[in-house]
């Protein structure tokens, strides 16, 4: 198994550092013959206005679509969540639009309003997850394939759709691979 | 389908921090790979975010011009920040004085998502930086070399930009200052541990981030570059030497296509491995900006020295 983060902007690295603490073979996807590469794919945060941009500039928004639709499990972060969504409120940006949900952008506020959090993350319930949520997005609207898998004050911040997952917080900054760990678990139903 | 958490659950157990040092370095972490654009109005700012930057620095002179019309250069005027903010979605950050924490004060009450203590204003304080610590809105500042980086990491910066120097369309000095922080980067790595104290006491730098820089091998914070680039290739060059990404002050909007030109920066810093790129990137860009010689200007016009 193998997979692939999008690196075209972003916190890629972290995401990159937080697979090979998990012992899973991992890959930079810059370029369109990048994909063929990778069994999933995971969209990190950063600007989703500047990643949206690039991935139509250099074609990977429609490779990306055409491995969905042939079940290639994606995960994407905050920034990643935005580019997921189908509707994003007030904008019309580049996106791949996978996942039949509304996003707000910037949903707390500026920067000075992002935060950390424990939150409760559905898959495993044990133990909250510490949340951090930079200049964060919330999932407004969910349509009927939707799953939600963690709220904030009754905000949605994570949803799964089939083998579509996507969080508004940032595992991938903190020591926790829980989020990652059931990730992997949706890929491997698919090997 | 499993029924989803309920609120009530979640209440009794989250706790939540706001402005915390992960939420300060993260914003800096997500800014990676990309490009922080000068602008100098709301129209700028659109074209800007239209051409893909992370984000942009908002003020009234670019540097190019603060060296032309001289005298004292400060913070910008709140309404025009505030007037770029309601135009773009991407995080804006604007420049406040070495040691003026008033105006930082004041560019933290506008909610500005980062505050670039800056070397390109006039300072204000000629001993001291400002404690950045003490405010909720991440910092970045500028470094010529470790040891200057160290201490505003030690003083609460989020982010390291080389200083380069701004306003010349030079890359000669953002290279000399890129090299020298990757160099001593290199040189902590590889020393032995016995020998950090001394290192720090040469570099003047905050033991313990010495020992971080030892045991990570990179800097503690992400390092940027910034001052001098004005081509996709100048923006390539320093991702190579281990930029994490550039700032693109006067390069811009002092060029004669600044659409184009700022549309293959964005794309020379996702694609700075690949020469094919660069080269189709980098065709037909129209005049870059009006550039100076580093080594013609007078002391007193470097704006790289200033800081201690």
């Amino acid at each position: 198994m193998r997979v692939g983060v999008l690196a075209l902007q972003g916190d890629f690295a972290e995401h990159l550092a937080t697979l090979a603490r998990l012992d899973v073979e991992a890959t930079e996807v810059r370029k369109v013959g990048d994909l063929a590469q990778v069994d999933a794919l995971i969209i990190p945060g950063g600007e989703s206005t500047t990643i949206g941009k690039l991935m139509a500039r250099y074609g990977l928004d429609e490779a990306i679509r055409a491995r969905a639709a042939q079940g290639m499990p994606i995960y994407g972060t905050c920034a990643g969540m935005i580019l997921l969504a189908k509707h994003i409120e007030g904008s019309d940006q580049p996106r791949l639009g996978l996942m039949d949900t509304t996003v707000r952008r910037n949903a707390f506020g500026r920067q000075i309003e992002s935060f950390e959090a424990d939150i409760l993350f559905r898959p495993t319930p044990d133990c909250p997850i510490r949340g951090v949520f930079i200049r964060a997005p919330i999932v407004s609207q969910i349509g009927d394939g939707v799953d939600t898998l963690s709220e904030l004050e009754g905000k949605i911040v994570a949803v799964q759709q089939g083998k579509l997952l996507a969080t508004a917080f940032h595992p991938e900054l903190t020591d926790d691979t829980r989020v990652h760990q059931y990730f992997l678990s949706l890929i491997s139903g698919t090997l | 389908m499993t029924p989803s958490v309920s609120t009530s659950e979640q209440q009794s157990r989250y706790e939540v921090q706001k402005a915390t040092w992960r939420t300060k370095v993260g914003l800096a972490e997500m800014l990676r790979g990309g490009v922080i654009m000068d602008v100098v109005n709301a129209e700028q700012a659109r074209i800007a975010e239209e051409a893909g930057a992370v984000a942009v620095m908002a003020l009234e002179r670019v540097p190019a011009d603060i060296r032309r019309e001289g005298g004292v250069a400060r913070m910008s005027d709140p309404r025009m920040i505030e007037e770029i903010m309601h135009a773009v979605t991407i995080p804006v950050m604007a420049k406040c004085r070495i040691g003026h924490f008033a105006e930082a004060m004041i560019l933290e009450a506008l909610g500005v998502d980062f505050i670039d203590e800056s070397e390109v204003l006039t300072p204000a304080d000629e001993e001291h930086h400002v404690n950045k610590h003490a405010f909720k809105t991440p910092f970045v500042c500028g470094a010529r070399d470790l040891g200057e980086a160290l201490r505003r990491i030690g003083e609460g910066a989020a982010m390291i930009r080389t200083k380069g120097e701004a306003g010349t369309g030079n890359i000669v000095e953002a290279v000399r200052h890129m090299r020298a922080i990757m160099k001593d980067i290199r040189r902590i790595h590889s020393a032995p541990e016995d020998e950090l104290m001394a290192i720090a006491k040469q570099l003047q730098a905050p033991y313990d981030l010495v020992v971080e820089v030892h045991q990570t091998g990179r800097l503690p914070v992400p390092n940027f570059s910034a001052g001098g680039v004005a081509t996709p290739a100048d923006a390539a060059l320093m991702m190579w030497l281990g930029a994490e990404a550039v700032f693109v002050g006067s390069g811009i909007f002092k060029s004669s296509d600044p659409e184009r030109r700022a549309r293959a920066i964005v794309d020379a810093v996702t694609y700075y491995r690949d020469p094919e790129v660069l080269a189709e990137i980098s065709k037909g860009l129209g005049e870059a900006m009006p550039s100076l010689d580093v080594r013609k200007l007078a002391e007193e016009e470097l704006m790289a020295v200033r800081g201690w």
